[in-house]
């Protein structure tokens, strides 16, 4: 292949997983307001086109033409560069995400993945822990109380956590060989998903990733009941809705990754017509998502806030020592075998 | 393509290091340290060395680079004030420059030693650097692992002092009192 048409296919290849991101975003976030409002008996937005379904165009407009607000004594850079580095944070991680085998197109051979590099996995790693500037400028710079709480309690709960995300995922890595997402996903063939040896992993790899990505019920850095919104108080307008697609892109990521690790990715019985067996493999795959999707809303329908110390203490003191104690084992199981 | 991207990250680095001594405020600073240690991962990465450039950015700037920012957010520290310079600075600091500036313009010039690194050289796979880690170098690696596990025991000791009982006890005896007497005066 040429650079030329290489560049072009990158390219064509970004624009087309971008596009589809944005859809994403906005409809998971419509469903979580109808869901959410299924589980406290309302019905949610309907007003905006059939079933509200266009309900996040109306936002998307409402955020372009509110008032974009700098609080006074911000500084002005990092104000401004918090959101921005928190998209492209969450942005970045998506690159490696495989969402199928390879395929045919338009008679370019192509993998459904922007790019398959041996170390996906730790690339993820390296963004997650990137991903703590964002929150932790944004609350600094804003010159306000609520903004700094926020993020200082968004920065020590993403430091704590991390760690976990991180152990958890070592069991996994052990059982493939390999650190490339698509080699895990090769690996989990026939039905050898890693959730069924790695179940407490599974779980401890689940906890950590709803701290990371400051939901419910770790959602203490933006607690609406005690800080006003956390470290994005002060945010209006597109710089407010850069950190709201920022936490809904990572939520993706996240739930992307659990399925590549532990639900053997897009494997699945495969049946019917050639047109068939080439989408089941992306379909299988975006139903697993789907999955920890819905998980992320109905936890937020159901469970309360954690208490801060209660956060901590379970963060170091229980999972930590848990996902230790899951790679010892780990470890041991594979090198007696 | 390849060197122009290297150039391009290297001038980054050096421009981000210069930062971080011009800089007045400390977040700047420590912010323009994140960026150095962002331009050396892509610069391993053109070496071909994945795993070490994700390495430095997962420990460097995700870890000991966020407690740094955390630490200057925490202390609330302002700008730093305009400070007498240091006579020590000047007559240590040209010195050392001028060596500095000498061993690398001998290393440019001269052998870089038995291994070299070319540009666009194949990606050194993560298998056979945990190989040499756990075998080869086990036991600088266990001996690294053990002054950690000193450093983190001194910092919990640190951190775990706390106030003499005396002192609270007498704290609440005073509290005690105080109450009786309010009750008293009821």
């Amino acid at each position: 292949m040429t650079t030329t048409a290489f560049f072009l296919l990158s390219l064509v290849k970004c624009l087309v997983v971008l596009f589809i991101l944005l859809t994403a975003v906005a409809y998971i976030q419509l469903a979580e307001r109808k869901i959410v409002g299924r589980m406290q008996a309302r019905v949610g937005p309907t007003r905006v086109g059939p079933f509200g379904l266009l309900q996040p165009a109306a936002d998307a407009v409402k955020f372009i033409l509110k008032e974009d607000v700098t609080p006074d004594g911000a500084h002005k850079f990092l104000y401004v560069l918090a959101p921005i580095l928190a998209v492209v944070l969450a942005l970045l991680s998506v690159t490696v995400i495989p969402v199928g085998g390879m395929v045919q197109l338009f008679g370019v051979h192509t993998a459904l993945q922007l790019t398959d590099i041996d170390v996906g996995l730790l690339l993820i790693l390296a963004v997650t822990s990137m991903g703590v500037y964002g929150v932790v400028l944004a609350g600094w710079s804003s010159n306000s109380k609520y903004s700094l709480l926020g993020s200082l309690r968004g920065g020590s709960q993403m430091i704590s956590y991390e760690l976990s995300l991180g152990l958890a995922l070592i069991g996994p890595i052990m059982l493939a060989g390999t650190l490339s997402l698509r080699g895990m996903v090769e690996a989990q063939r026939h039905l050898h998903w890693f959730i069924f040896p790695q179940i407490v992993g599974f779980f401890i790899y689940l906890t950590a990733a709803f701290a990371e990505t400051n939901r419910i019920p770790f959602d203490l850095p933006e607690a609406e009941g005690e800080l006003g919104a956390g470290y994005h108080t002060e945010y209006s307008a597109m710089k407010f809705a850069m950190f709201f697609l920022a936490e809904y892109v990572n939520m993706i990521t996240v739930s992307c990754v659990a399925t590549l690790v532990f639900l053997g990715g897009w494997m699945g019985p495969l049946f019917g017509p050639v047109w068939l067996v080439a989408i089941l493999p992306t379909l299988y795959f975006l139903i697993k998502v789907s999955f920890f999707l819905f998980l992320y809303i109905w936890v937020r329908g159901t469970l309360p806030r954690f208490r801060y110390d209660q956060l901590m203490s379970f963060g170091w003191k229980v999972l930590v020592p848990l996902a230790l104690a899951n790679v010892m084992v780990t470890s041991l199981v594979i090198a007696l075998k | 393509m390849q060197l122009t991207l290297f150039l391009i990250f290297g001038a980054l680095a050096v421009a981000g290091a210069i930062n971080l001594l011009v800089q007045r405020h400390p977040i700047y600073s420590a912010l323009s340290l994140v960026t150095v240690m962002g331009a050396l991962a892509v610069e391993y990465l053109l070496l071909g060395a994945e795993f070490i450039a994700f390495v430095q950015i997962i420990v460097y700037a995700g870890a000991i680079m966020v407690l740094f920012v955390f630490v200057i957010m925490v202390l609330n520290a302002g700008e730093v004030i305009d400070q007498p310079r240091s006579r020590i600075a000047a007559f240590l600091g040209l010195p050392i420059l001028t060596l500095l500036a000498i061993e690398l313009i001998s290393r440019v010039y001269g052998d870089f030693g038995a291994t070299t690194l070319t540009m666009g050289s194949p990606m050194v796979q993560t298998g056979p650097i945990g190989q040499s880690l756990f075998h080869e170098f086990l036991l600088p690696f266990e001996v690294t692992s053990v002054l950690f596990l000193v450093g983190v025991l001194g910092a919990v000791v640190l951190a775990a002092r706390r106030e003499k009982p005396q002192v609270v006890a007498a704290t609440r005896q005073q509290h005690d009192q105080e109450k009786a007497m309010a009750a008293a005066q009821r």
